[in-house]
Formats: C-alpha cells, sequence, structure tokens
C-alpha cells in the first residue's frame, strides 16, 4: 500500500491522526497533515483505509 | 423460529422480532442519496466483503461530490468544480455499482420492499439505506426571483459565485457557518456584504458570547455590515429580480443578490406514506435502523444518540462518513445486532483566516472556557461544560492542539478536572 496526501486540500481536521496514528501526524502550526509513513505495514492497513474514508477533505489517496 | 427466505412481493417480518435466528445476510441493497454519507455506506459495504447486489440513486445528475468547498474554494473561484469530485469514475467503477444519477426516489413501499423511482421503476431492496440529506430553507418572496440564492448544490454554488463577479450589493440572511463563510467570501470578492442573524451575537447558540464576538468583529473588520437580532422575513423582488429584504422589524434592506442561509430540513419528503417514523429526520434507533429494513445516514438521520440518550441529528462532513460505515457494518450485521452508533462530533468551518473547529456538542452549553491559547490573539482552545461534564471544545487556529482536547469530550470528562488547572481567560476581540 502506498499513501499520499494532498496538503493543499487537507483542512486540518486530525481524523486520520485519530485512525492511524502511526502513519498521520498534523503540523503543529496550522493542523495540516504530515505523511509519517507512505508505505506503512500490513497491521496498519485498515486504520488507514479507515482515514482515508473519513478523511472530511478527500486528501488522502491510498495505491493498493 | 428461523427467518424466512427474503421474498419478493411479501413481507419479510421484521429482523428485530426475529433475534433468535441470525438474519438473513441481504443480497439486494439500495442506497438512495449519491453524496457524502451514501457513498461511505456503499464503500464501507464493500469493504466488509459485501458481495451482493448494490444500487446508489441520487437525484442529481453529477458523480458524488464534496459540499464543504462550495461555500469557501469553490465560491472564491480557488477552486474550480472537478476537485470537488470524491472519488475517480475508476474507483467508483471498482465498487460494482448499479448507479442511477439524475434519478430521484419519488416514494418507498415497505411492505413490498421497493424504492418507486421518479419514471415509476421499483427497486426490490433486502436493506436499504436513506442518504438524501437536506433541503434549504427558503424565504418567502424568493420562489422564482433571479438573485435569490441557496448554497447547497454546485450549481447553487456557481450561481452565486457568477454574481458575485458583478460586485453586488449583497445580504447574507442567517449567520450560520454556511451564511458566515459566504459572506466572508463575498467580502473579500468585493461585494457590499451586509449580514443579517435573529441572534443578538451570531453563532452565540453554539459557540458562546465570546467566541461569537470575536467572529462578529472579524467579520466587521473585514467589513462586513451585521444587522442583529433581526429576521429576514422576505426577498423584496421587482421584476423577478431581487430588490433586498424586509426584516421583522420593518425595515428594508436593499440588495441585488440575497443569500439564503437560514438553515436547511431533512428531504424526506419522498418517505412520506411509507409508514416510517419520521420527525426531524428518519427516526433511527442507536444503530441507525429505521426498522423494515431501512437504516438511515448523514444529514437526514435522526438517531438516538447512546451518549445523550436523545433523538440527534448532525449536519456535518464527517458525520456523513462515519454513519455511513456505520450503516454498513450494521446491515451486514443484520437488525437487532448492530453496534449502537456513538462517535463525537467534529465540525470545522473556515472564514478568512480563521479555522474554527468543534469536537462534541457545544450548543446551549452552560459555560465556556478558554484553557488555552496560541500567539496570536485569534488562536485559542476553549472547553464547553454540561452540568458538571465536559461536552464539546472549540479551537480556532489551532487544530492540533484542538485535537488533543477530544478525549475529554469523548469520556464526558469532569469538567472541574478537566479545568481544574487552567485559569479562565478572557477571549481577545
Ligand atoms: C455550503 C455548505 C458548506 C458546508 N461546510 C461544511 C464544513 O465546513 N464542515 C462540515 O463539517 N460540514 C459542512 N457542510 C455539511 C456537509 O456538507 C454535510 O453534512 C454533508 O454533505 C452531508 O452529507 P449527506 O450525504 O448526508 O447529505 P447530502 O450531501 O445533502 O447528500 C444527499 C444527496 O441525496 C440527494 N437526494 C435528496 N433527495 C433525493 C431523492 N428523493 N432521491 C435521490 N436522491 C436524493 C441530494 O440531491 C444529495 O445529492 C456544509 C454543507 C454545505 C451545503
Ligand atoms: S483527515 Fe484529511 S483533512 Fe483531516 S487532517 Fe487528515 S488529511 Fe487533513
Amino acid at each position: 500500500m502506498r499513501v499520499t496526501v494532498d496538503q493543499d486540500k487537507c483542512v486540518g481536521s486530525g481524523q486520520c491522526v485519530l485512525a492511524a496514528e502511526r502513519v498521520f501526524d498534523q503540523r503543529d502550526e496550522d493542523g495540516i497533515v504530515v505523511l509519517l509513513d507512505a508505505e506503512p505495514s500490513a497491521d496498519q492497513h485498515d486504520d488507514v483505509r479507515q482515514a482515508a474514508l473519513v478523511c472530511p477533505a478527500l486528501a488522502i489517496e491510498l495505491a493498493e | 423460529m428461523t427467518a424466512p427466505p427474503f421474498r419478493r412481493g411479501r413481507p419479510y417480518p421484521d429482523g428485530d422480532l426475529v433475534m433468535t435466528a441470525a438474519p438473513r445476510p441481504p443480497s439486494r441493497v439500495v442506497v438512495v442519496g449519491a453524496s457524502a454519507a451514501g457513498l461511505a455506506a456503499v464503500e464501507g459495504l464493500r469493504r466488509l466483503g459485501y458481495a451482493g447486489s448494490l444500487t446508489l440513486v441520487g437525484d442529481e445528475p453529477h458523480l458524488p461530490y464534496d459540499r464543504p468547498p462550495l461555500s469557501k474554494q469553490l465560491l472564491s473561484g480557488e477552486w474550480d468544480t472537478d476537485r470537488l469530485r470524491m472519488r475517480t469514475p475508476e474507483v467508483l467503477e471498482g465498487l460494482d455499482l448499479d448507479l442511477r444519477l439524475g434519478e430521484p426516489a419519488a416514494a418507498l413501499d415497505t411492505a413490498a420492499r421497493e424504492v418507486v423511482l421518479a419514471g415509476g421503476e421499483r427497486l426490490p431492496y433486502d436493506a436499504l439505506v436513506v442518504a438524501t440529506g437536506l433541503t434549504p430553507r427558503r424565504i418567502p418572496g424568493a420562489e422564482g426571483v433571479t438573485g435569490a440564492y441557496v448554497l447547497r448544490t454546485v450549481e447553487d454554488a456557481l450561481a452565486l459565485r457568477d454574481h458575485l463577479g458583478r460586485k453586488p450589493r449583497m445580504v447574507v440572511a442567517g449567520a450560520g457557518f454556511v451564511g458566515a463563510e459566504a459572506a466572508a467570501v463575498a467580502v473579500a470578492a468585493g461585494a457590499d456584504v451586509t449580514l443579517v442573524s435573529a441572534a443578538p451575537v451570531p453563532l452565540a447558540d453554539v459557540l458562546g458570547d465570546e467566541i461569537g464576538t470575536m467572529l462578529a468583529g472579524v467579520h466587521r473588520e473585514h467589513g462586513v455590515r451585521m444587522e442583529t437580532g433581526a429576521l429576514v422575513t422576505a426577498v423584496t423582488s421587482a421584476d423577478g429580480a431581487a430588490t433586498g429584504v424586509r426584516l421583522s422589524d420593518g425595515r428594508e434592506i436593499a440588495a441585488d443578490a440575497v443569500v439564503m442561509g437560514v438553515g436547511a430540513v431533512p428531504a424526506i419528503g419522498w418517505l412520506a406514506g411509507s409508514g416510517l417514523s419520521l420527525g426531524d429526520g428518519v427516526e433511527c434507533d442507536a444503530t441507525l435502523y429505521a426498522g423494515s429494513g431501512v437504516w438511515a445516514a448523514g444529514d437526514v438521520a435522526c438517531w438516538l444518540a447512546p451518549r445523550t440518550g436523545r433523538p440527534t441529528r448532525v449536519e456535518h462532513r464527517t458525520h456523513a462518513a462515519e454513519s455511513g460505515l456505520a450503516v454498513a457494518r450494521n446491515i451486514l450485521a443484520g437488525p437487532g445486532a448492530g453496534q449502537p452508533f456513538d462517535p463525537v462530533p467534529f465540525v470545522w468551518s473556515d472564514q478568512y483566516d480563521l479555522r474554527i473547529q468543534i469536537y462534541g456538542r457545544t450548543r446551549g452549553a452552560d459555560e465556556v472556557r478558554v484553557v488555552e491559547r496560541g500567539a496570536g490573539p485569534r488562536e485559542l482552545v476553549a472547553l464547553y461544560r454540561s452540568g458538571d461534564r465536559v461536552c464539546g471544545v472549540v479551537g480556532v487556529n489551532r487544530p492540533r492542539q484542538t485535537r488533543g482536547y477530544r478525549a475529554l469530550v469523548a469520556q464526558g470528562a469532569d469538567w472541574h478536572e478537566a479545568v481544574g488547572t487552567q485559569d479562565a481567560a478572557p477571549v481577545a476581540g
């Protein structure tokens, strides 16, 4: 699985961090998403899919 | 007692009554409403392994698109319509849907378990998801009048954007989030903007007096005129074009563009006579089940929220996705075996350079306390109290920090413990 994020679209909701905190974080100053792990291990995949589904800005793309 | 097989034209005894038998998995699911909640439901079903037939019905002619940017980046012209698209056609194709766009559902026959489309076609279902969202309220006098706008669809937003290009004199009726965002975009585009709010302090019912006052100050600073404590009772027009609005105190304000930001009502007209319990939306139990094989998700669902025990409807983008996913899970578990849906609501609003974020329920809170400040005067985090519990948190330009307080809301933490170490700090204007 390859994860990409679109920081232009991101609205800093933090929903991705709540779903998969080992893969996503937010910048301190404006809350915009930071990708911690672009190729997360298999045990993270469900959480990452959840993050992509709930991201309110459609800012997370997955290639599986 | 074992569950009889699904049979067309013959009502299947309600799953709620068949507690002893494992419910037969559905093989025909119909989802009405092809937007955030409906899409989450169909994606959730496929992701959880549902392989049966899956029909997604939407009255709009478009592939599912996102609404929050309508009053923000799309209205300002920063984004074009293709950035609103929720999924690429290829991704949708991969879901193996029977996609019915531009086809309104006109009625629901719960006895036969069929959705009736406007064209007369009947779609049988084992499980139905109602995700038809809201219809914006209109103000008397606006019907058929050019220059009077609501803001719910991409067409609405493009029509208003077009008018903003002519730098109109504009009245925004209603200072909720959508109205306030539209006012912010319009004034930046060079329109002359008056924002009319029934409340003495706009958004005070949601944010509290202090943050509401701060926000009103920011609008004024950017040149928006505020008329508070008055309702817009009518749109006035001449020759079919808007000329302004009339207020409840009798005054009139001239305008050639009027934005009706006065809320929206659940789109449940097509469910009349279905036997479903309809009130402020489709009434559901804690698992989002409405009976007769029908589930509801998104803005239209009024469910018994476990957190409060009260019938609740939430009009937020993340709620649409989360409730759609929850419905997918619960459909596959079967009526009576679903998990209660117990989210911590989250919403954001962007106005000027302010990003406001809310976790939990803040409306009608007993107390608001600022617990954290950033470097700038308009960076803060405030907690909201209901009884002796934390019921919500609001952050202004502190997204990451605000998220840190979400756990207090999720737990319904004791107020005094939560704020005990914090001093009350006034909100800077
Ligand atoms: C301008 C605007 C700005 C917003 N900004 C924010 C924001 O900043 N943050 C936030 O959290 N939320 C925001 N929201 C709210 C968010 O967009 C909604 O909560 C979300 O769209 C709800 O999704 P839904 O799928 O339940 O309903 P909707 O998005 O309303 O979708 C319902 C769909 O069903 C269709 N439909 C209705 N009746 C029928 C029928 N009989 N047959 C077939 N189809 C039908 C509708 O046409 C629509 O396509 C905003 C909303 C608007 C309008
Ligand atoms: S969930 Fe989406 S919008 Fe929210 S912080 Fe993550 S990427 Fe950004």
